[in-house]
């Protein structure tokens, strides 16, 4: 399997995941799009050494992992992407800052080491929320969402569009690329002298089909307006359910929740 | 270059996120104003054939690693910049919700660093002026060396925009303990090397359709004549020995002197901060009336303050209760896992 029909699988598993039923799923989009900024955020806004107060954020997606009845595995299928990049930067945390901080036993605990493991967690945390937001919420409805947020038409028609036909091309290129291959056979990637004409030719036959696409939606009645199915109307229930979201992460965030439990156990 | 959110902070991610939406608010209204309904389909198709086409490697010859194609120039070259700018928002949205290339709130940065610098600096600063001059000549081998030449130097110049973006974003939001000046000297010059290859694929496409369908690219003159006919591969060797050498001599002016600014900032540190910027310590310093203000307003207005423990006069105990305490929600989180079948093997439906 080459990288673009991993890519396309990638994409139909989180369309199954997102076409799934259970309490989370059945949540307005919008809601939950606004829940995951917020988390993200008050996520983010810990300090790089506050360790103690990051992980009971953990809590959240724990209990949406559960209730979306969604394999956490398929989550961390996903670090694989994320977490390089961040330890990239936050390996040299433990080089540069090495005072220290606290002592576990005679093992000295420097500032850089921390800082190291805050970055890694805020990652996790992170792609967790954004991970849950995709799980449960099929494109259209967030499309849907996105306009009922204001957010502009035509960005919100050229998402949708663009995800449709990704699928498209991906598939496509997938098969050109094993295909070259074949013919190929032993050669990493494509040679030199087929750098412009491989992804060239379909560049030119795409745009004939945008144009063959846009005479299909004229004939289906498009007048750059673009019907979602489903639109969801917002209702109170579901402005107190934002309130609620947020209301929990501002209680993770100010209520030392670790530490209190802490003192519990140690005196 | 793709940012994940654990990189950014709150403030710089929301500032980015407002640059973004600016830009993006622009090329909207542009587009609207040009009124091309038959643009969005072409966009979305160029677009999704983007999205897949960097994925495709391309052998750089004699190193044995390979390179990928850089998406802002060639939008912005075959769309124009605000519909090239649109279409590389939706592709960096699509990776960052799909694949976790990205975070949702480092969003904005990405789209700064990577659509913004693309489409608008390389289309508006060096793809026009480069296609509209007389650069090379005239007739046609001119045309595909101009072709050549934008497509490096706008990828190059983009890419060393995003990555030195990337670095300053970090650095602001406090993320890493690496020096600026040291960040810089290892992103900039490892992006010099990728934007050349980049440039060079971005250019063997370009030229690809220039050579099959020229009405397709922006800012072409159509009407000039046929000139002396030069080898497409040759032009693009010439262009990568000529780029190569420009680019490995800025990259050890780099190296050598990667700290300019750093210096600017928190160099010379005898002489104070405050007389390094030319600043008067009395009214705008640390310790001026400016300032107090500003920390008292910022103190009461601030959201969410930050309270580590690093820096406070917090006794050792109650660290390690935060400790004890972070394993106990360890535990609590494993219990709610355990309870709910978290490891349980999901039913293939």
């Amino acid at each position: 399997m080459n990288k673009m029909q991993k890519a396309i699988t990638e994409l139909a598993e989180m369309d199954e995941l997102a076409a799934q039923s259970s309490p989370v799923h059945s949540l307005h989009p919008a809601v939950k799009l606004i829940a995951a900024v917020a988390y993200i955020l008050v996520t983010l806004s810990f300090d790089k050494y506050d360790l103690g107060g990051l992980v009971p954020m953990v809590l959240w997606p724990v209990l949406l992992f559960q209730f979306s009845d969604i394999d956490v595995r398929t989550c961390f299928y996903k670090l694989r992407i994320v977490l390089p990049l961040v330890m990239a930067v936050g390996l040299f945390n433990p080089f540069f800052d090495k005072t220290v901080l606290l002592r576990l036993g005679n093992l000295p605990v420097t500032g850089g080491f921390l800082s190291m493991l805050t970055l890694m967690l805020k990652g996790v945390f992170c792609l967790m929320a954004s991970f849950l937001l995709m799980a449960t919420t099929p494109i259209d409805n967030l499309c849907a969402a996105l306009r009922q947020l204001h957010v502009p038409k035509m960005l919100v028609t050229l998402l949708l569009l663009t995800y449709r036909y990704v699928g498209v091309m991906t598939d496509e290129l997938a098969v050109m690329t094993d295909a070259y291959h074949l013919r190929a056979p032993g050669q990493k990637g494509i040679h030199i002298s087929a750098w412009g004409s491989f992804l060239g030719q379909l560049l030119l036959r795409s745009m004939d089909r945008a144009q063959e696409l846009y005479s299909s939606m004229l004939l289906r009645g498009y007048h750059q307006h673009f019907h979602y199915a489903d639109i969801k109307p917002f209702r109170k229930r579901d402005a107190v359910t934002i309130a609620l979201c947020i209301g929990c992460f501002l209680v993770l965030r100010s209520v030392r929740i670790a530490e209190v439990l802490g003192r519990i156990v140690v005196r | 270059m793709h940012m994940a959110d654990a990189l950014l902070s709150p403030a710089v991610a929301a500032t980015m996120y407002a640059a973004s939406g600016v830009a993006a608010g622009i090329s909207i209204h542009k587009l609207q104003k040009d009124d091309e309904p038959q643009k969005l389909p072409v966009m979305a198709v160029t677009a999704a054939l983007v999205f897949a086409g960097q994925m495709i490697n391309y052998t750089i010859p004699g190193t044995g690693s390979s390179g990928h194609m850089c998406g802002g120039m060639l939008l912005s070259a075959l769309l124009g910049p605000q519909a090239g700018f649109l279409s590389m928002i939706v592709i960096l949205t699509i990776q960052c919700l799909f694949f976790a290339d990205g975070g949702l709130m480092a969003l904005g940065a990405n789209i700064w660093n990577m659509a913004f610098y693309g489409c608008f600096v390389g289309y508006y600063l060096i793809w026009r002026p480069i296609m509209q001059s007389r650069w090379f000549g005239d007739g046609k081998s001119a045309q595909r060396a101009r072709i050549a030449a934008a497509s490096i130097i706008g990828c190059v110049v983009s890419l060393q925009l995003g990555a030195f973006s990337v670095v300053l974003e970090t650095s602001l939001s406090g993320i890493t303990e690496l020096p600026f000046g040291a960040f810089v000297a290892l992103m900039q010059p490892i992006h010099l090397a990728i934007g050349l290859v980049e440039g060079l694929i971005t250019a063997a496409v370009l030229l690809f359709v220039y050579e099959s369908r020229p009405e397709l690219l922006q800012c072409l003159d159509h009407t000039e004549g046929e000139g002396g006919r030069r080898s497409l591969r040759a032009v693009v060797a010439i262009l990568a020995v000529v780029a190569l050498v420009v680019g490995g001599g800025l990259s050890l002016l780099a190296s050598s002197n990667p700290d300019g600014l750093e210096w600017a900032l928190f160099g010379n540190a005898e002489q104070g901060y405050a007389e390094n910027m030319g600043l008067d310590e009395e009214n705008f310093g640390l310790s001026g009336k400016a300032a107090d203000t500003a920390a008292a307003i910022q103190e009461k207005t601030a959201f969410l303050p930050d309270y580590a423990f690093a820096d406070s006069d917090t006794p050792a105990g109650t660290t390690v209760s935060g400790i004890a305490g972070s394993a106990i929600v360890a535990g609590v989180a494993l219990l709610i896992c355990f309870a709910g079948g978290f490891f349980r093997k999901k039913k293939k439906t």
